[in-house]
């Protein structure tokens, strides 16, 4: 049965995700428990594969039993087991949050749908993640890519425009991606991504090889909202439902972030992206304007969520300078942030659900007293925000601290500045809204008797709290067991020729 | 019926469009399936046979209108029968490896066929064809319905 984990990781989603709208039909109530109860099957098969690779190293999985390079192979190493883990336990976590929020942000006969496209989405997300053949990974982009689109269509008003523009620069990344591809097999034959990495050595100065992996890098960087590719995102991920704000912003420019990894370093050989194409330095750099644009467009916003949008674009730069200084430390830490980053964007938009979910405003200056009001929401939003400005033991300073070491090992000083910056340009926006929250007006008076009145405790529901706190926790366990998780998962991640 | 384009939902008056449409769509949906069972060793399969199967259907409503056709294939049987060809296809893809195989490995339905290794990876990728050539059918028409209708389709159904 283990040996199948791989396999039953994209079907059990996939399977369960059509009988959705058959039990919507039945009983509307019912598709939360279903979804929910699904989605621990691949997180269960995850962590088995996860295992397996720890004690025996990396295998592949044949589909239909047709030896690669022939048939489409799931190929299994630590860096797809990680995230493999990352994309289940967050869709599980979001899945239980989501029952409140859907209910409230949605019309009753959208959530059928609604938790089709979901499963459908974490379907796509994790077939990108596993597979080991880049045509299929193509199939998988565009499951993920369609459902996302349809999910961030049904959000608030503004959101058929958003998913519009996303489904037009979503679908000229697609083409650039299926392009690329396409010259890739007129060129060697082969779809299988081992396969590649054996043939591609001897015909990396053609041309056709060059312009493969230019559509490649073009494609990934539209799909992972790289800064000035990045103008569907801001909108896309404000006016999409919370739920689906916060699946997509942890998650989807993640996994792109991981397939461009796995272009650069393993269809193609470190070498071929450090010494024959002069491609990291760019990216290094859209990385630094994507960073410094990404904080000053979040310190002029006044809608949480809107500011939450414009980190993510920022924290796509720090991932990309990672993997653009191309040495072990900075590797390591674009890993280590694929997983931390993804944990505290996710429970910083469930936060923002709950908010928006009791209060109905996500203005930073209209949140007065909400420590007394929902404490336990703002003490995980306080924990995640120190994570994000980077103070230890919070996960977010280790990723940080790893890609300054990167950074300066490579002598890249703009990068390390910029990162820096980006850390005082956290402290700021979050504290900003910590201030808000906190210590802003100290006692509430009432206006017409001048007495001070006591706030009554309003927290978010159970099936949203526990995910935030679950999160919140997860945040500072990060931090403190990261040495243990680089030094037994994320070294071997990293290419051996680093 | 406001916004709902004339054209698709009254019938046409002509004889001839009538008369060849009638003769015309079994000969069709009998082409698709001959497409649809030949496709594993020959040009065609469930794609093109479920588009062949939609384009009949989209001719009947083109010459007897939306309610006439909808009297017969209602938009619940199309979403329905949508996901159902999914379904297939994956639980094909699930049995092989409830018995023991890989996913998808058509092999291993020899042991609930009994006819041999070869005939159960043909009759394991016909079956799967069949799912592909059901959805594409259903998602075609859908999508046809969707537009011929200025997407009120579903919403009228609602009302009534």
């Amino acid at each position: 049965m283990v040996e199948q984990f791989a396999a039953l990781i994209i079907v059990a989603p996939l399977i369960a995700s059509l009988i959705v709208p058959l039990i919507g039909w039945r009983q509307k109530r019912l598709c939360y428990p279903w979804v929910v109860a699904v989605l621990v099957v691949p997180f269960i098969c995850s962590l088995g594969v996860l295992n397996t690779v720890l004690t025996t190293g990396k295998f592949s999985y044949r589909l239909g039993g047709w030896a690669p390079p022939w048939g489409i192979e799931y190929a299994i190493d630590h860096l797809n087991a990680f995230v493999l883990v990352i994309v289940t336990f967050i869709s599980l976590i979001i899945a239980v949050y989501s029952k409140k929020s859907v209910e409230k942000e949605l019309a009753e006969e959208k959530i059928a749908p609604f938790y089709t496209l979901f499963l459908l989405l974490v379907t796509g997300l994790l077939g990108i993640v596993i597979t080991g053949d880049v045509f299929n990974l193509f199939v998988f982009l565009e499951i993920s890519s369609l459902s996302c689109y349809a999910l961030i269509a049904i959000g608030e008003e503004g959101a058929p425009t958003a998913a519009f523009n996303y489904v037009i620069l979503g679908t000229i990344a697609a083409c650039f991606y299926l392009l690329g591809v396409g010259y890739l097999y007129i060129a060697t034959g082969s779809l299988n991504m081992a396969d590649l990495a054996n043939i591609l050595p001897s015909m990396y100065h053609s041309k056709v090889i060059l312009v493969a992996f230019a559509f490649f890098t073009v494609s990934l960087a539209i799909k992972g909202g790289l800064f000035p590719l990045h103008t569907w995102l801001p909108d896309a991920y404000y006016t999409a439902p919370s739920v689906v704000s916060a699946l997509i912003a942890s998650l989807m420019t993640k996994v792109s972030a991981y397939v461009m990894i796995r272009v650069m370093f393993t269809v193609f050989q470190p070498h071929f992206s450090v010494d024959i194409v002069p491609v990291l330095p760019i990216l290094g750099w859209m990385a630094v304007f994507a960073i410094l644009f990404g904080g000053i467009k979040a310190l002029a916003q006044t809608d949480l969520k809107r500011m939450l949008v414009y980190i993510v674009v920022a924290e796509v730069g720090y991932i990309i300078i990672g993997v653009s200084v191309a040495n072990r430390m900075g590797l390591t830490g674009a890993i280590l942030h694929i997983m931390n980053d993804a944990v505290m964007v996710a429970c910083l938009f469930l936060i923002v659900g709950a908010i928006f979910y009791k209060t109905g405003t996500r203005d930073i200056n209209k949140l007065h007293y909400l420590n007394k009001k929902m404490p336990f929401t703002m003490a995980a939003f306080t924990i995640t925000a120190l994570s994000m400005v980077g103070i230890p033991p919070a996960c977010g300073f280790f990723s940080k601290w790893y890609l300054i070491l990167g950074t300066i090992e490579a002598g890249q000083w703009v990068y390390a500045a910029a990162l820096l910056c980006s850390s005082l340009i956290n402290a700021v926006l979050f504290f900003r809204v910590i201030e808000c929250a906190y210590l802003k007006p100290l006692n509430p008076v009432n206006a017409h008797t001048g007495e001070t009145h006591m706030i009554q405790r309003d927290e978010a529901p159970l099936t949203m709290l526990a995910p935030i706190v679950i999160m919140a926790a997860l945040v500072i366990l990060l931090g403190m067991f990261s040495g243990n998780i680089i030094s037994s998962i994320i070294q071997f991640a990293v290419p051996a020729s680093f | 019926m406001t916004g709902v384009n004339d054209m698709m939902t009254k019938q046409s008056d002509d004889v001839i469009v009538k008369t060849l449409s009638r003769l015309l769509i079994p000969f069709m949906q009998v082409y698709a399936l001959y497409v649809l069972a030949h496709g594993h060793y020959s040009p065609g399969g469930g794609f093109q046979g479920g588009v062949i199967l939609a384009a009949s259907i989209i001719l009947f409503v083109i010459t007897f209108g939306i309610d006439n056709a909808l009297r017969r294939m209602s938009e619940k049987l199309n979403i329905i029968l949508c996901s159902a060809g999914v379904f297939i296809y994956a639980g094909i893809g699930l049995l092989c490896l409830i018995l023991g195989g890989n996913y998808l490995d058509y092999a291993e339905l020899d042991k609930i066929l009994h006819v041999g290794i070869a005939q159960a990876r043909s009759l394991g990728i016909l079956g799967i064809e069949v799912g592909v050539a059901i959805t594409v059918m259903a998602a075609a028409l859908s999508i046809f319905l969707d537009i011929s209708t200025g997407g009120e389709l579903s919403s009228k159904e609602k009302k009534t």
